[in-house]
């Protein structure tokens, strides 16, 4: 991976480099009169660095997406409570008004959402859709707007874009309206972009051409993006390091091809067995996780994933080992919150995970 | 039917045979009159048939008719032509009472389990309903020993029955989907998208449920679905859909070794496996464009707009019907035989873009309507 002619002047991506987002502690609540409050996201801490793609995976309900929209600004102020650092470039987001959120939010940080017609407006043309940012953050006359709208449409692979231009969301397949949403997240070539669940509603070969094109935006430009997804095919193919989500926390976080060889925390080993793969042979049984995202316990208790791991032992809960379970350093950038992570063999060359056995 | 198909039994009549089976949905317009403009081809004469005791996967991108494939067989939708035989009667003829007690052998999971089951119904209402439809287990007793079997083969607990489907976790739910969908003991069991509204640690818990239900009731399964992974998983022939026909038909191993067509081998490429290293070295065939509209396909092979490999020739105006190349291997294509060995290359994307023009745009090219409907409302559901 390496950057682009672009206008941002991003050094050779390196690990050292100023990361363009710091997330460090964050924590959502949601609170509600009358019921205990919910905690959606419970101290995560993450960064992501000019041209490097992350990962933040998990099942429904584990966090992901307040994340990123927690990230944004874009949670309702009533009855919701964020605390924590979001830092971009430097700059605090958290506790941020709303006036200095507006200019940052389409300029320095987009997001591409998971439904593509329900976050487009639909009784508005596709056109005044993407010029709409760009009168707005750059100062262009509507004439200038509309050439640079159809350039970009062009540039993300929609054929004859000043016809679309003119077109309702409603006309456009899912596809296409998933690259017109692109489209305008990259308008004003922001440091920073969030792709939440982008080609969960697609087509398997329409989600080929969608990563594909935001694989080469990375390159080519240098952005930040943080991937959030459930898919873990997606991962393995577009990002560089992975954090995973387990009930509002970050359980495991490592580089990619490091994850999927060797999964530590059971949880991350459990999904990757209980995925078919096309590649492997046909009648191998898939291990299931016992029970469902439900049947979790608070982190105060002990490991949330205790009721539904397999190597669960009785330190896991925190009145028998009397200190909640923490996220350490667990080897060469790699993170791990577990009492009793899967072991491997040290034969390090050439080993492969029992989850991902071909 | 009982699980002990002797091999005779197998190897004569299928379980169901369908033949030319087309669904067209009509395309109304006009205030006072109602004309019809046109038709959706949902499905465009299908031939397949499927043994005892076997799965048949039917796999395709959404709009591509495999669910209506479904819904038609089970007669959920009216056949437009062609015949469904399904144990030596063909169902497409068939009303009122018969065709109702035919469908106690013919049963269907659906995608989404909190759409299907009643909000208003506890678990064991919903369970006793087909078995009190259809007369059977006489007596309370009878039918709340059955139940509780029934709750015993899904792995739900007892205390399950007096709760709603709303206090079940997706994956709980499904199982009751299931459960309702054995109660009669049926032969033929039709999931449509059974696991793609499932989490990922639950979709496996399913499929193993689904997988031991077959085996323990010799039950003959289709399962339609959007992920390959999936249906090659637990399917043992496998059909791919693309615009209402089938384009390629295989044993599944056979088809994920060398699949055939090149709208499979495309949409096998497109898979993104959970490895890194795989990733970072298997083969894309990106395609150009989208599904173009069933209610206007194009001319010849239904796939020559977005196919890598189109010829000048036959591709655009002949339609390839569906040959056998080796046993047990169906494919409707021209160059089969040129593209398995490699005599053929194909192009890249753009090149097909630039050399169809305009017809690889989205589906709203044309005047046809391009509302949810009439492209097809199978999505799968998503996810947050």
């Amino acid at each position: 991976m390496s950057s682009g002619s672009s206008s941002i002047s991003a050094p050779p991506v390196g690990l050292g480099n100023q990361p363009v987002l710091e997330v460090t502690d964050l924590a959502v609540r949601f609170t509600r009169r009358g019921e205990a409050d919910t905690r959606a996201v419970d101290g995560v801490s993450f960064s992501v660095a000019p041209g490097e793609t992350i990962g933040l995976v998990g099942e429904s309900g584990c966090g992901k997406s307040v994340t990123s929209l927690a990230v944004m600004g874009l949670l309702p102020k009533r009855n919701v409570q964020v605390s924590g650092s979001v830092r971009l470039d430097g700059q605090e987001l958290v506790g941020a008004d709303a006036e200095t959120l507006r200019g940052l939010r389409g300029a320095d940080m987009a997001m591409v959402f998971q439904d593509p017609l329900s976050s487009l407006n639909p009784t508005v043309p596709i056109g005044t859709q993407v010029t709409e940012v760009l009168l707005e953050h750059r100062d262009m006359t509507r004439k200038e707007a509309v050439d640079e709208a159809a350039r970009l449409l062009d540039r993300v692979g929609i054929p004859d874009p000043l016809r679309r231009l003119k077109e309702y969301p409603h006309q456009l397949s899912g596809g296409m309206r998933q690259r017109a949403l692109i489209a305008m997240a990259l308008s004003c070539s922001p440091r920073l972009l969030i792709a939440d669940e982008p080609t969960t509603a697609l087509d398997v070969t329409i989600q080929a051409q969608i990563l594909e094109l935001l694989r080469e935006l990375v390159v080519d430009s240098g952005t930040a993006l943080v991937m959030i997804t459930h898919d873990l095919g997606v991962v393995a193919g577009l990002c560089d390091r992975v954090h995973v989500m387990y009930a509002g926390k970050i359980i495991e976080t490592a580089d990619r091809h490091e994850l999927f060889a060797r999964p530590r925390q059971p949880y991350t080993g459990g999904l990757l067995a209980s995925v078919p793969r096309l590649d492997s042979p046909r009648g191998a049984p898939l291990t299931p996780i016992r029970g469902s995202a439900r049947d979790t316990i608070a982190w105060a208790d002990g490991c949330a994933f205790a009721p539904r791991c397999d190597s669960a032992q009785d330190d896991c809960l925190t009145e028998v080992a009397g200190s909640t379970v923490e996220l350490v350093p667990d080897g060469p950038r790699r993170e791990l919150r577990c009492r009793h992570p899967i072991e491997y063999p040290p034969a390090p060359a050439g080993a492969t995970a029992p989850g991902a056995a071909r | 039917m009982t699980a002990t198909a002797t091999p005779a039994d197998q190897r004569g009549e299928p379980l169901l045979r369908v033949q030319g089976l087309k669904v067209h949905f009509p395309i109304k317009r006009g205030i006072f009159v109602d004309r019809t403009v046109g038709h959706v081809r949902a499905v465009d004469g299908v031939d397949l048939s499927i043994d005892r005791g076997t799965t048949y996967g039917l796999v395709g991108e959404s709009g591509c008719g495999k669910s209506t494939l479904g819904r038609a067989i089970l007669r959920l939708v009216e056949p437009t032509a062609g015949s469904v035989v399904f144990d030596g009667t063909d169902v497409a003829a068939l009303r009122g009472e018969p065709l109702r007690k035919m469908r106690r052998r013919m049963q269907m999971v659906f995608q989404d389990p909190l759409g299907s089951l009643d909000p208003r119904q506890n678990v064991e209402s919903l369970l006793s309903e087909p078995l009190r439809a259809h007369g059977l287990d006489g007596g309370n007793a009878g039918i709340a020993a059955h139940i509780r079997t029934l709750l015993d083969a899904v792995g739900l607990p007892v205390a399950a029955l007096r709760r709603y489907p709303h206090e079940f976790s997706g994956g709980q739910r499904q199982r009751i989907g299931i459960a309702r969908s054995i109660a009669l003991e049926p032969d033929l069991l039709i999931a449509d998208e059974p696991v793609s509204a499932l989490d990922v640690s639950v979709q496996a818990q399913v499929v193993n449920l689904l997988e031991e239900l077959q085996e323990r009731l010799g039950l003959t399964y289709l399962v339609i679905a959007h992920d390959l992974a999936v249906v090659r998983h637990i399917s043992d022939v496998v059909g791919v859909m693309y615009l209402g026909s089938l384009v390629e038909q295989a044993p599944a191993d056979d088809l994920y070794e060398e699949p055939l067509h090149p709208y499979t081998r495309a949409l096998m490429s497109a898979v993104p496996v959970p490895d890194p290293v795989v990733e970072g070295s298997r083969e894309r065939i990106l395609l150009a464009g989208d599904l173009p509209s069933p209610a206007n396909p194009p001319n010849g092979c239904r796939f020559h707009t977005r196919c890598p490999w189109r010829q000048e020739t036959r591709c655009d105006d002949e339609v390839p019907v569906l040959r056998e190349l080796a046993p047990a291997r169906f494919v409707s294509c021209h160059w089969a035989e040129e593209i398995r060995d490699g005599v053929l290359r194909p192009k890249a994307p753009e090149e097909v873009a630039a050399i169809q023009g305009v017809h690889v745009a989205a589906t709203g090219v044309g005047p046809v309507e391009t509302d949810a409907l009439v492209q097809g409302i199978d999505q799968p559901i998503e996810r947050t």
